[in-house]
């Protein structure tokens, strides 16, 4: 059997508001310059280590006869208190800051996921259990509860992705639940469950896809933020532990030397603010365009 | 009203065990050596035995979390390895520093914030407000240490306007002890020269603190002016012939302040949190600054104290926001 007879099928009207989102999204200037910002970013956390002028330094070396050269051609952000081209550090660091945040929204994501689209589905007491747990995020800021709990296991990245994670989840929690609250009243909902669709079924086949975007928004909005709480954990020092450059550790070091060497604080610092920027703006322009309440 | 508040503080009682029960199991069931990490990094064998009985971790968890939270509640935080002090005695010490400059900085965004989302509403979707969108983007993207460092390099290193850091100079003598701000007890004692040391003091760290509260209530109050304008009282008030300027004032203002109160409130718990990134910067003798010196040096149970306290505050000032909002806006009050 063949398909060449049949007419090309419709466009879905999915793909549609996928298109027509695209193009809102496209007029907005802001949008756009989030989106290079955030292109650049993820480019250089790919490629970083190979961009590097000084490989050798990211990898720990040290060339203490170059101690504190100023910017110039040879080191455009200058070096460090071991003689290690910022510029070099600046750009690996880059991958460890974009790794960890990402971490850090796709665990808080799935848990908030999962917990939230159990929460609304079951609905009764399994609800309100787990809706009194994601209360728990409003006992406290998220920073101080990643403190504590990083003080807890100690030191180290991976420890401070799960602490980060261990307050961000509510939030994606709540989300999920208010979308699955809603989409659960439905029609196509009542349509499957009229033919004998599984409750699994309905909710993994019918609802979650149904409520990618929101998360994906937020996703893409809470990036900047988790970059900047890993980074003011590195800044703490509970993040991530020289050698491994990372750009709050590395400013954290820098404030040290810091009226004469300003360099070594000033380019880890605005290649942080650089790549949150980036991603709020991005996610601003996400919000826009995919939720429509927002828009105005 | 007293019932109302009162209200309030019974529904508070769910919250407080639930900061207590994160915080027990933060401290004690998380992976990790909660004994080793309060002994500290040189305590012999011995001692972390002995802490381990003291610590009572052969109880139940059940158990051991009633004796926690019975602790709590006669004020016993643990100890400092830091310091050497009972924790309660370190957080009541260097309290008044974080509050003073979380109100200061509360302060600046309320002042600067909310005529500027007036401006930039009444200006809607003209180069103001495209401005302002862009620069309340940008400060909150700014990561608030870095602002901090920046601040510092360029007031008090290059031009030498401000101090560096600290709260006041150890070699003069602060103004008597009475709200614990120094600037309000300069202030108090009449001592002119104390007030503006204190102020030089507080001005950097609050800056660099306020800058992202300051966007999101500017956000806020534009949100909820636009909104507030497309009333229809606001239309009747344009139509009768009142200047723009009465109606924006006398009219909008007020409604508007109500939604972007609840901001205010959120944002009171974030500075608190945020505070420990700033204290840092500026050596400001704070409980955040407490936090991170006693997190570098393994002194475990500050930080749990910190957390603790910073919940407990944040829950307060919710409790004052809701009654406020209550003041401000007739409609939710006491129901």
């Amino acid at each position: 059997m063949s398909d060449a007879a049949l007419p090309p099928p419709p466009e879905s009207a999915r793909s549609l508001a996928w298109r027509r989102a695209f193009f809102r999204f496209r007029q907005s200037g802001l949008s756009m310059l989030g989106a290079a910002i955030v292109l650049l970013v993820i480019f250089v956390a790919i490629f970083g280590p190979w961009l590097a002028p000084f490989p050798e330094h990211v990898a720990g070396g040290v060339d203490t006869a170059n101690r504190f050269r100023p910017p110039s051609w040879a080191h455009p952000f200058g070096t460090n208190e071991l003689g290690q081209d910022v510029f070099s550090l600046v750009l690996a660091g880059t991958r460890i800051s974009v790794l960890a945040g990402l971490g850090v929204v796709v665990i808080a994501a799935l848990v908030g996921v999962v917990v939230g689209a159990i929460a609304g589905f079951a609905g009764g007491w399994t609800d309100e259990i787990l809706m009194r747990l994601t209360d728990l995020k409003l006992v406290i800021p998220g920073l101080i509860l990643a403190m504590a709990v990083a003080a807890a296991m100690g030191p180290g990245i991976v420890n401070m992705v799960i602490a980060i994670s261990l307050a961000w989840w509510p939030g994606f929690a709540r989300l999920v639940r208010g979308e699955v609250l809603a989409k659960k009243e439905e029609a196509f909902v009542t349509a499957a469950r009229a033919i004998g669709a599984s409750p699994a079924r309905i909710l993994f086949r019918h609802i979650l896809p149904n409520i990618v975007s929101p998360v994906m928004v937020k996703m893409s909005l809470d990036m900047g933020f988790a970059i900047l709480t890993v980074a003011s954990l590195g800044f703490i020092g509970i993040g991530v532990r020289p050698p491994t450059p990372e750009w709050g550790t590395m400013l954290s070091v820098a404030r040290a030397y810091m009226p004469d060497f300003w360099w070594t604080a000033v380019f880890p610092g605005a290649a942080m603010f650089l790549a949150i920027f980036g991603f709020n703006l991005l996610g601003d322009g996400l919000r826009d365009v995919l939720d429509p309440r927002a828009r105005r | 009203m007293l019932f109302f508040i009162l209200r309030r503080l019974v529904l508070l009682l769910p919250v407080l065990f639930g900061l207590t029960v994160l915080m027990f199991v933060i401290a004690r069931v998380l992976p990790g050596d909660p004994v080793a990490l309060a002994a500290g990094p040189n305590a012999t064998a011995a001692e972390i035995a002995r802490l381990r009985a003291e610590f009572g971790l052969d109880q139940p968890l059940l158990m051991q979390y009633l004796a926690y939270a019975w602790g709590l509640l006669q004020g016993d935080f643990g100890y400092s390895i830091f310091t050497r002090r009972p924790v309660a005695d370190d957080l009541i010490a260097f309290l008044p520093a974080t509050l003073e400059l979380v109100f200061a900085a509360m302060l600046l965004a309320v002042v600067l914030g909310i005529p500027g989302g007036l401006a930039a509403a009444v200006w809607a979707n003209r180069w103001p407000d495209y401005a302002s969108r862009v620069a309340a983007l940008a400060a909150i993207s700014m990561p608030r240490f870095f602002l901090g460092l920046l601040l510092q390099l360029l007031f008090a290193m290059w031009l030498m306007w401000l101090p560096l850091g600290g709260r006041f100079p150890i070699i003069l003598d602060p103004p008597a002890f009475v709200t614990g701000f120094l600037t309000i007890d300069a202030l108090i004692a009449g001592d002119r020269e104390a007030f503006v040391t204190a102020l030089r003091h507080l001005c950097l760290p609050a800056i660099a603190m306020c800058l992202s509260p300051l966007a999101t209530i500017m956000r806020m109050m534009r949100a909820s002016t636009i909104e507030v304008l497309q009333q229809d009282y606001v239309t009747t008030a344009r139509a009768v012939g009142l200047s723009p300027r009465l109606i924006v004032f006398k009219y909008v203002t007020k409604n508007a302040l109500s939604a972007t109160l609840t901001v205010i409130g959120l944002y009171f718990g974030w500075l608190l949190g945020g505070t420990v990134l700033v204290e840092t910067v500026f050596d400001w003798p704070g409980i955040g600054l407490y936090a991170t010196r006693s997190i570098v040096s393994q002194d475990f149970m500050p930080v749990i104290g910190v957390a603790l306290a910073i919940g407990l505050l944040f829950m307060v000032v919710n409790l004052i926001v809701d009654v406020l909002y209550g003041v401000i806006n007739p409609k939710v009050r006491y129901t």
